[in-house]
């Protein structure tokens, strides 16, 4: 089975939704004309990022009646996609999500765990954590979305593995920063590092969706990336640059790598468990 | 200690080209302003400004004081025709010499902040005439010692070199092909003859850029820099400038009284909504 994706790494317009609902409805065109399956953006692609008290002024529900997310489920009932945006629940708590939308359809909603609230990031001062960590079916398999800080933690995407997910979206809007003499400054090497070892830890496809632009004096590097299950790098989008990377996934791979290389059988999540509840219970 | 702080200059190139096109053209403007001094730090800008916006957007205004170098003349005029930059001439002799007349006893310190002043007064000037922003020239270095003049050469629109250390700014300037007379000479903010930043500061932008980068990047103590071979006197001193000029990294502190303060919990980027 073969799944044509695109990541679609643009720049936002900061709190100026119906901009960025413009720019989206353009790319998933762009995606539909080049056949794709599944079109991924960045984190907070609907909104910008640094938000700080904007951030309540931008909340929009996943639902047919707003009108934000009403044109994008309209819009997939082409092809599936991925789109972050500020959630708001009944009591009234903000959270930085990601929707993946299919056939008219919200398939799930995953709400950021990990608010970095450290150095230049202040998301924990304006933002909800969220508190599940799950995987989901799609027509391509099951799969599982995690938000930027979510998998600079190991435990995220491990529970998404165990949960079934074989294709693991990850979206970011990651400030550049750590220039030295390399090509590439810190945080991008860091985060293309970790993004090829999850792939061979997990005999899984990592996904990463990352915007470009600037907010103030934040850059934002770009440079989507697949890995496949050999831990093999697909696809590269450009630094810096918008750009809408179109890549196919043979998802057969799976199969053919865990064949091989059978960790996904061997993992023993009970040990894990024993060994959580006597760490947990000191 | 051997330490290596060089960058790499077409990444950094990149990142500070697609942030002045990025900061400049979202809030409406194509063109920028830019205090050309002779100097390299506004060599360095320039030249970006430059490669971001085409050189027929900007403007570069030289500001000579009566007693300001030829060199950083012929060197201004020599960058600006380097990058095929626009160029204006505006001489702050008759701006500054009215009040320096004011008072026999002013000081050096003083008569080099009316310059600076003056200079922020013409820039700013410039920026409404040219419908340009000012785009800033001080570095890492100088930001982080407080070497500058409070709404002097400190103020700007955007900086994009604020985050590179001097010794970082000749690096990308030698990339970036700034005249090599730029490059060469000692830095000076040319403020009275024979003025040079190493002499006034009493230590080496090579030595200072180094402890900088342990202190402020790499979040070393005090005690881990003396560790690491810095002269203890040394260490303190710059610890002491650092934490002595945090003022003038800052807007004025405003008093707060209701719920909602500027600065405090009202906060938004300057780019909310663009």
């Amino acid at each position: 089975m073969l799944l044509n994706l695109a990541l679609a790494q643009i720049a936002t317009k900061l709190g100026n939704v119906q901009a960025n609902l413009e720019k989206h409805l353009d790319y998933i065109q762009q995606a539909q004309d080049r056949k794709a399956d599944l079109i991924v953006f960045p984190e907070l692609s609907l909104t910008g990022y640094v938000l700080q008290d904007l951030a309540s002024t931008v909340a929009h529900k996943p639902t047919d009646d707003d009108p934000v997310f009403k044109p994008l489920l309209k819009a997939s009932q082409n092809l599936d996609m991925v789109v972050g945006f500020v959630d708001e629940d009944e009591r009234h708590r903000f959270y930085i999500a990601s929707a993946y939308l299919s056939a008219g359809r919200v398939l799930h909603i995953h709400h950021k765990v990990y608010l970095p609230t450290y150095a230049l990031f202040d998301e924990g001062r304006f933002f909800a954590h969220g508190d599940s960590i799950r995987a989901f079916d799609t027509r391509f398999g099951r799969m599982g979305m995690l938000i930027c800080e979510d998998f600079w933690h190991a435990s995220p995407p491990y529970l998404l593995w165990l949960d079934g997910a074989d294709i693991l979206l990850f979206s970011s809007a990651s400030p550049g920063r750590g220039l030295n003499q390399h090509d590439k400054l810190e945080s991008a090497w860091w985060v293309e590092n970790v993004n090829q070892s999850y792939a061979n830890l997990f005999t899984a496809f990592i996904v990463h969706s990352n915007r470009v632009g600037y907010e103030d004096g934040l850059n934002f590097w770009g440079g989507a990336t697949v890995f496949d299950p050999k831990g093999e790098k697909l696809a590269n989008g450009p630094y810096y640059e918008e750009a809408l990377t179109m890549v196919t996934l043979d998802l057969n791979q799976l199969r053919r790598t865990r064949s091989r290389l059978p960790l996904m059988r061997d993992e023993r999540a009970d040990i894990v468990q024993k060994e959580l509840n006597r760490i947990l219970s000191k | 200690m051997n330490l290596d702080i060089s960058i790499h200059t077409d990444l950094a190139r990149k990142i500070l080209t697609g942030f002045i096109k990025s900061e400049v053209t979202r809030v409406g403007f194509t063109r920028a302003v830019i205090g050309l001094s002779g100097g390299i730090d506004s060599a360095l800008s320039c030249a970006l400004a430059a490669e971001a916006l085409g050189p027929e957007n900007v403007l570069a205004v030289r500001m000579p004081y009566k007693s300001s170098s030829a060199d950083s003349l012929e060197d201004a005029e020599k960058t600006a025709a380097r990058f095929g930059v626009l160029t204006a001439t505006l001489e702050i002799t008759s701006m500054v010499e009215p009040v320096i007349q004011l008072d026999p006893q002013i000081s050096n310190v003083r008569k080099g902040n009316l310059m600076a002043r003056a200079r922020m007064i013409i820039l700013y000037d410039q920026s409404e005439a040219f419908k340009g922003l000012v785009i800033g020239t001080s570095n890492k270095t100088e930001i982080l010692l407080g070497y500058t003049t409070l709404w002097g050469d400190m103020a700007s629109a955007l900086n994009p070199i604020g985050d590179l250390y001097k010794t970082q700014v000749r690096q990308l300037a030698r990339a970036m092909d700034i005249p090599q007379s730029v490059i060469d000479k000692a830095p000076s903010a040319d403020l009275w003859q024979g003025q040079t930043d190493e002499g006034e500061l009493g230590f080496t932008y090579e030595e200072v850029d180094k402890l900088l980068y342990l202190l402020v990047d790499r979040r070393y103590s005090v005690d881990d820099c003396i560790e690491a071979g810095f002269g203890k006197e040394f260490v303190y001193q710059v610890m002491e400038r650092v934490r002595r000029n945090q003022f003038k990294r800052m807007l004025p502190p405003i008093a707060k009284l209701s719920n909602r303060t500027i600065g405090y919990d009202f906060l938004y980027l300057r780019d909310w909504g663009t």
